[in-house]
């Protein structure tokens, strides 16, 4: 079927083994709700949905259904809304009938409520009072400007201050609340002046207004904060925007497992409820929901997104196993040793929770121009009251007016404001080039790094190993060797699919999986074998050809054999070279032997690296580089980076990174190549000069303006253009990071590199 | 003046009348899925027109 033309984000990595269907059954029937009526709702989350079409797909095509009540598509979630009348109405056909659309589904991960975002409703609503309310104040201002006198203006003085005061209760919540929390913990943050000043020409205009005549300076206030609120608003957009973004990528971890029963049935129970001794029965494809040592059976493991070792392990009677390991070759039963939240990656989540508190909080630059904006305007206000009480000889009132004069033309609006534009259009940039960012302040943490650290096995590489030799003649055998290699979930044979070519038709019988050892199928009446080396040699006779440990062979024929090696990601070496250009540091932790991790150094032309790390170590020497003062970049994806990830001055992962890793992470690149990182820095870079120049003009007009105020010169008209030309400068500025358009994001395809072969 | 004494509650009230149309919008949901409904307009039914 066809869509619009896909120029979305890819979300999901179509080598990544993704949590297989029974499981994502079982959790969609626990997260099932059921409704008054008897049908039952089920939330699926879609991540390729990526145009109106798409909704218009899905919904004809379910609404087609049998036993589906109601579809309803959700374009900016990417989740569909499914109710299914009945009880006995299973939502398997429907999952099937959308993975048969071209729309793989998986369950709405639980924090992705159906669009329910209290915080936003707030800012929102806020917004749209403090925007009624200045329209309207605002109209009646425009009479009093012109010149409206007496009886009128005292008659628009008080409308707009019954217009004002619940419109400044109501939407100066925000920052009253953030005032105060800043406040109590002796802190100052943007929102101190904000709601002082606020404040103060709400209750001096209501004086002004009760003693008769005199300034108000309603629409100041409000107006203030309706810019503040659309700042504020765009920022929170952003946020979850990219939030949702990230939490929408395909859920690696099982959120439980099925536990064996007497009579050999299983029975699918969540990860809270797994205790240790249960059994349980772990196939291939699937992960181990829990630690355990294997029962029952043989198989290969990858344990990359753990440990971050690049070749599978063997598990045998007796190995134990890891939570979150993927069980590559055989089903295997498992007793479980330790429940869920004291497994491994439970662990990595507690160290990972302390490296967040350890951290230390970062001041945003916004807070830290406040540290010096907020005393700075308090002080001339207080200036300019005690000069004017001097001058005019004890006069309070026209002092304290212009006492408050001055603190209401230093508007902080434009710093509100140029702050989260700024960082609101680098996110939309970002966001396009297929990177997900978390929070306004990585972006400033980006911009000040000064080192780079990379994990190797799923960061540097690509996680799946690629054939670089192979002895497998072309023609027949390796038409062989391919059909059987496609039976197996094992990387190398992914990687030997993707390298032979079949170019005859073979037909194979008794194709079948050895668990630890490889393919073996017959053809042609003998019997073949593809896998490890021993067992391969066990049925050929003759020559062997070619180097490596892995084989493939016909029975009474010679043995081939292949090497494979790890493969760069796209855009790695150039990516280190241009952090190198730039002054950046660059070092390689990773948990694989000493061995695989040089040899990949040397290739790429780093330095440092270290090998064998443990999670705690890659913690460890991120806290001693903080210590250094050095502003450490973290770039990794398993769950054993995932508490560096976590600690680092900013860390980035890929999207094929565990679950764990990408919420971790600040940034998540979807896309394959590593120019990600650098990319990200550039635009880090230069949305820092534009929001250094946005602070240099707010500075210029506060230069302009200040003496304004201070020589009493100030009035409502003066106040209201002053505010709103700021405002609109500093906004234009930040929009500029649309214009300067940087070097563009090559989308690079991967393309397997084909295997040298002998010739037949 | 007395016009005024009319007009501007008038005034205010359409515009609070507005307000609160806004805020129901909100509460109901109509700003959850702001793409979608952008797209839902192009959409065709497929019911011939006789």
């Amino acid at each position: 079927m066809s869509c619009c033309t896909s120029h979305g984000i890819a979300e999901l990595a179509t080598d990544q083994v993704a949590v297989p269907k029974r499981a994502l059954i079982e959790e969609l029937k626990a997260n099932a709700r059921g409704l008054a009526d008897g049908s039952v709702n089920y939330l699926l989350s879609v991540p390729v949905i990526h145009c109106g079409n798409c909704i218009a797909t899905i919904e004809s095509t379910l609404s087609k259904h049998p036993g589906v009540k109601a579809v309803r598509a959700n374009l900016s979630l990417r989740q569909v809304s499914v109710t299914l009348d009945g009880q006995d109405n299973s939502i398997a056909p429907v999952l099937d009938a959308l993975d048969a659309a071209g729309f793989p589904a998986q369950p709405a991960s639980a924090t992705a409520e159906e669009g329910k975002d209290p915080e936003f409703r707030a800012l929102v609503r806020a917004l749209a009072v403090a925007g009624f309310a200045s329209a309207n104040i605002m109209l009646l201002s425009v009479a009093v400007w012109n010149g409206a006198e007496g009886a009128t203006k005292d008659l628009f003085h008080l409308i707009s201050a019954l217009i004002a005061i619940p419109a400044v209760a109501f939407a100066g919540m925000p920052f009253f609340r953030s005032a105060i929390a800043a406040l109590s913990r002796r802190r100052m943050n943007m929102d101190v002046p904000i709601s002082l000043g606020v404040t103060l020409a709400t209750f001096m205009s209501m004086y002004e207004i009760f003693i008769g005549g005199g300034h108000a300076y309603f629409d100041a206030a409000v107006s203030l904060l309706f810019f503040l609120l659309i700042g504020r608003t765009l920022d929170h957009m952003m946020r979850t925007k990219a939030r949702a973004a990230a939490g929408r990528l395909a859920r690696l971890s099982a959120k439980g497992g099925f536990v064996l029963g007497e009579n050999g049935e299983t029975v699918y129970t969540p990860l809270e409820a797994l205790r240790p001794g249960m059994v349980l029965r772990v196939s291939a494809g699937e992960r181990f929901p829990v630690d355990g040592t294997v029962l029952d059976g043989v198989s290969d493991v990858d344990r990359a997104l753990v440990t971050g070792e690049s070749d599978p392990q063997r598990v045998v009677l007796g190995t134990g196993v890891e939570a979150g390991t993927l069980n590559l070759t055989g089903a295997v039963d498992i007793r479980a040793t330790r429940a869920a939240r004291d497994s491994f990656l439970a662990e990595v989540t507690r160290m990972m929770s302390a490296a967040e508190q350890g951290r230390g909080s970062y001041t945003r630059i916004a807070d830290r121009m406040a540290k010096i904006y907020s005393p700075a305007v308090h002080l001339l206000a207080l200036t300019s009251f005690i000069g004017w009480m001097i001058w005019t000889g004890g006069d309070w009132h026209t002092s304290l007016t212009v006492a408050v004069a001055v603190l209401i033309i230093t508007c902080p609006c434009a710093l509100g404001l140029a702050v989260p534009v700024a960082h609101v259009v680098s996110a939309g940039r970002l966001f396009d080039a297929g990177i997900l960012m978390k929070d306004g302040s990585a972006l400033e943490r980006l911009e000040s790094m000064t080192d780079a650290v990379f994990d190797k096995t799923g960061t540097l590489t690509t996680g799946e190993p690629v054939l670089r030799e192979t002895a497998i003649p072309q023609g027949e055998l390796a038409s062989i060797a391919r059909a059987m290699a496609q039976r197996s979930v094992h990387p190398a044979s992914r990687a030997l699919v993707k390298s032979l070519v079949t170019s005859q038709a073979v037909t194979l019988t008794d194709v079948h999986e050895v668990p630890g050892q490889g393919v073996e199928a017959i053809v042609n009446g003998k019997r073949a074998r593809l896998g490890r080396l021993e067992w391969v040699s066990e049925i050929t006779k003759g020559d062997t050809a070619g180097q490596g440990n892995s084989a493939f062979g016909v029975e009474g024929k010679g043995l081939y054999l292949s090497v494979f090696s790890e493969q760069l990601r796209s855009g790695a070496r150039q990516m280190l070279a241009d952090l190198k250009q730039r002054g950046i540091h660059a070092t390689v932790l990773s948990g694989d032997s000493e061995a695989n991790v040089s040899s990949l150094a040397k290739n790429l032309g780093l330095e440092d690296y270290q090998a064998g790390l443990k999670p705690g170590d890659k913690l460890t020497f991120l806290q001693d580089a903080a210590g250094h003062g050095q502003r450490t970049l973290m770039v990794g994806d398993g769950l054993n980076d995932a508490p560096a990830l976590a600690a680092a001055h900013v860390s980035m992962a890929p999207s094929t990174a565990s679950d764990v890793g990408r919420n971790a992470a600040d940034f998540v690149f979807t896309r394959e190549s590593l120019d990600a990182v650098s990319f990200a820095y550039g635009v880090a870079q230069r949305t820092g000069k534009i929001v250094r120049q946005n602070f240099a003009l707010a500075v210029l007009y506060n230069v302009f303006a200040v003496p304004l105020a201070m020589s009493g010169q100030l009035n409502p008209l003066i106040a209201a253009i002053a505010m709103s030309t700021s405002s609109i400068i500093v906004v234009a500025n930040s929009l500029r990071l649309q214009l300067l358009r940087p070097e563009k994001r090559e989308d690079t395809v991967q393309t397997a590199p084909q295997g040298r072969m002998l010739p037949a | 003046m007395t016009s005024l004494t009319l007009l501007i509650p008038v005034a205010i009230g359409l515009g609070v009348l507005g307000l609160g149309a806004f805020m129901w919008s909100i509460r109901s949901g109509q700003y959850d899925d702001v793409e979608g409904a952008a797209s839902r307009i192009l959409h065709d039914e497929d019911k011939p027109i006789t």
